[in-house]
């Protein structure tokens, strides 16, 4: 009996896992230099909008959908940091592993498969976001603006954000030949979505036929789930509706990012 | 399958597009053996050597690596493979000892062993002193080192060099063909890229010489010096802009002349005869060369064109 137990013991790591280490490694290696932007700076932000203009705000309204105006955008910041996270891990981080200085080439000769590589990568990206995001929870509790149990579920909500743009981003950059578009991408897309997403305002502050535009944004959909989580607001469905979009775009992003990771380091 | 090839080819072809970089080779490669593809920039080197390292799936033809097939066992034949590619593609940021333990890590090895195995090699490789130092700060050759001692983490039976000292400078390249050599003793297999004929001839037991995607000639090196090319050549440069106009006259004194932009080669069996029968036709050249036959006559035998131009 103990003969054949002990035969398949030798449970090596999964190849993905191993891939995720490696990230983990390198990571604690060189982190000194990401912290100021993934915690301190929605600390600045949190504080500056927050008090400053929650100080006008108070003035003129009082409150906003029933928040002051500090607790009103806490959640939302949450989301932006963990979308700033997907973007600024996927984009040049990515492009340079598969050109520039081509470790992902280094690691597609190792036992790694491309799925492998890219599972790795987004498993590892999606760990950072959930701890910023629970450190990021701890905070905004601090600023008084965790009204809600649901709040326990903003870390993963900041983790599905964090997918939700990590995933097809990580799948372009692997498919491009220059960083030009990048560039693009943050002035005409990523920063936009940052001020017009409903992050600092209510969607009713909007012109009617705006608002289509602005729910169109991905990240809206993550800054109406991380508010209606903290507060304990807004219907069920509403919510689930949300998730299902951020959920498709981090599954249509893996699916296309295995053809393109596939396709760079194998061809 | 035993006492069969390490490695073997069938009609191995590889498009990208309308573009076929490598048009149905066939290789064999025995365990142990040292074997070199000799050839320009875009002669395929790269290509085949990306197949059978069982990374890029040939479009068509068979490889068979330690008699398994790259399409279904890829991650089993790549565990027992070392890669030294073209470019370094170290992490430039990591210590040259965290590179070594971190690559080690990709093939499942116990952090014990991965320490102990990076210890070892960095003695391998010279680079004991530079062990904590950003892999950014070393030297070409110094990172060129770190990336073979790299491809050896996991004790591969066969080591896949591309390139392994383009770009070097002369003196820098004696340390890495040190080690190849002394891992060749050792009982690895190498497999090599190059266009330095020196560097084929030194390191390699068999090679093939491969042009636009084909294998043109294939055997030990000496026995293509001497299939393809003559004993000796005379290498004369004239204050000329165009050496073709001293092709008729000098043909008479060689088996063979290739005329290059810069000089003309005189294929022949004794040098030194051929230069006084040269002097003694009033023919004077502004220098005068005699030299032994090498690997990059063969090449220019064989397709008419110079290996490094």
């Amino acid at each position: 009996m103990k003969a054949i137990s002990t035969t398949n013991t030798d449970v090596s790591r999964s190849r993905w896992f191993r891939s995720w280490g490696y990230h983990a490694e390198f990571y604690a290696q060189t982190w000194r230099g990401s912290v100021a932007s993934s915690v301190l700076f929605p600390i600045l932000y949190l504080a500056s909008l927050g008090i400053g203009v929650g100080h006008l705000v108070a003035h003129h309204h009082g409150l906003v959908d029933g928040q002051t105006y500090l607790h009103y955008i806490a959640p939302s910041l949450l989301a932006t940091t963990t979308m700033q996270l997907g973007e600024g891990e996927s984009l040049w981080p990515v492009l340079a592993a598969v050109k520039w200085v081509r470790t992902y080439h280094a690691a597609a000769t190792t036992p790694l498969e491309p799925d492998d590589i890219l599972i790795g990568k987004l498993a590892w990206v999606a760990t950072r976001a959930f701890v910023t995001a629970v450190f990021y929870t701890i905070i905004i509790g601090f600023f008084g603006a965790l009204q809600s149990w649901w709040c326990l579920t903003l870390p993963f909500i900041g983790t599905l954000v964090t997918l939700a743009f990590s995933a097809p981003l990580v799948a372009y950059a692997a498919r491009s030949q220059s960083d030009a578009s990048f560039t693009t991408l943050y002035r005409f897309a990523f920063v936009p979505m940052f001020l017009f997403s409903a992050t600092f305002y209510p969607l009713s502050a909007y012109p009617g036929y705006l608002r289509p535009v602005v729910q169109f944004f991905p990240l809206y959909h993550g800054v109406a789930l991380a508010r209606a989580a903290a507060f304990g607001q807004g219907a069920m469905a509403a919510q689930l509706g949300h998730a299902a979009m951020l959920v498709a775009m981090a599954a249509v992003g893996i699916a296309w990012g295995r053809r393109t990771m596939r396709r760079r380091l194998t061809d | 399958m035993i006492d069969s090839h390490i490695l073997e080819a069938h009609h191995l072809v590889k498009r990208f597009g309308d573009f076929e970089a490598v048009r149905g080779i066939d290789i064999a490669i025995d365990r142990g053996e040292s074997f070199g593809f000799l050839g320009p920039n875009g002669a395929g080197k790269t290509s085949t050597m990306r197949m059978i390292s069982a990374v890029s799936q040939p479009s068509d033809g068979t490889i068979s690596i330690f008699g398994l097939d790259p399409r279904t066992d890829g991650p089993e034949i790549r565990s027992r493979l070392g890669v030294v590619p073209q470019e370094d593609s170290l992490e430039l940021e990591l210590s040259v000892r965290h590179n070594l333990e971190m690559f080690g890590r990709y093939f499942d090895l116990p952090r014990r062993i991965v320490r102990e195995r990076a210890t070892e090699l960095l003695e391998f490789t010279q680079l004991t002193e530079r062990a904590n130092d950003k892999v950014d700060n070393l030297s070409g050759g110094m990172k060129r080192r770190l990336t073979i001692a790299r491809g050896l983490m996991n004790r591969p039976e066969i080591l896949i060099l591309d390139e392994p000292t383009t770009g070097l400078d002369p003196q820098a390249r004696h340390l890495p063909w040190d080690r190849l050599y002394r891992l060749k003793r050792e009982g690895v297999t190498l497999i090599i890229t190059t266009h330095y004929m020196d560097e084929a001839e030194q390191l390699c037991d068999r090679l093939v010489v491969m042009d636009q995607g084909s294998i043109v000639a294939e055997g030990a090196p000496r026995s293509l010096i001497e299939r393809f090319s003559t004993r000796e050549v005379v290498e004369l440069r004239f204050m000329t802009d165009d050496h073709e106009e001293y092709f008729e006259r000098l043909s008479p004194f060689a088996e063979r002349v290739e005329v290059l932009p810069d000089r003309i080669l005189l294929y022949v069996n004794n040098g030194d005869d051929t230069l006084r029968d040269v002097h003694a036709a009033q023919i004077t050249p502004s220098s005068a060369l005699v030299r032994r036959s090498s690997l990059e006559d063969v090449f220019l035998n064989l397709t008419g064109r110079s290996l490094t131009e």
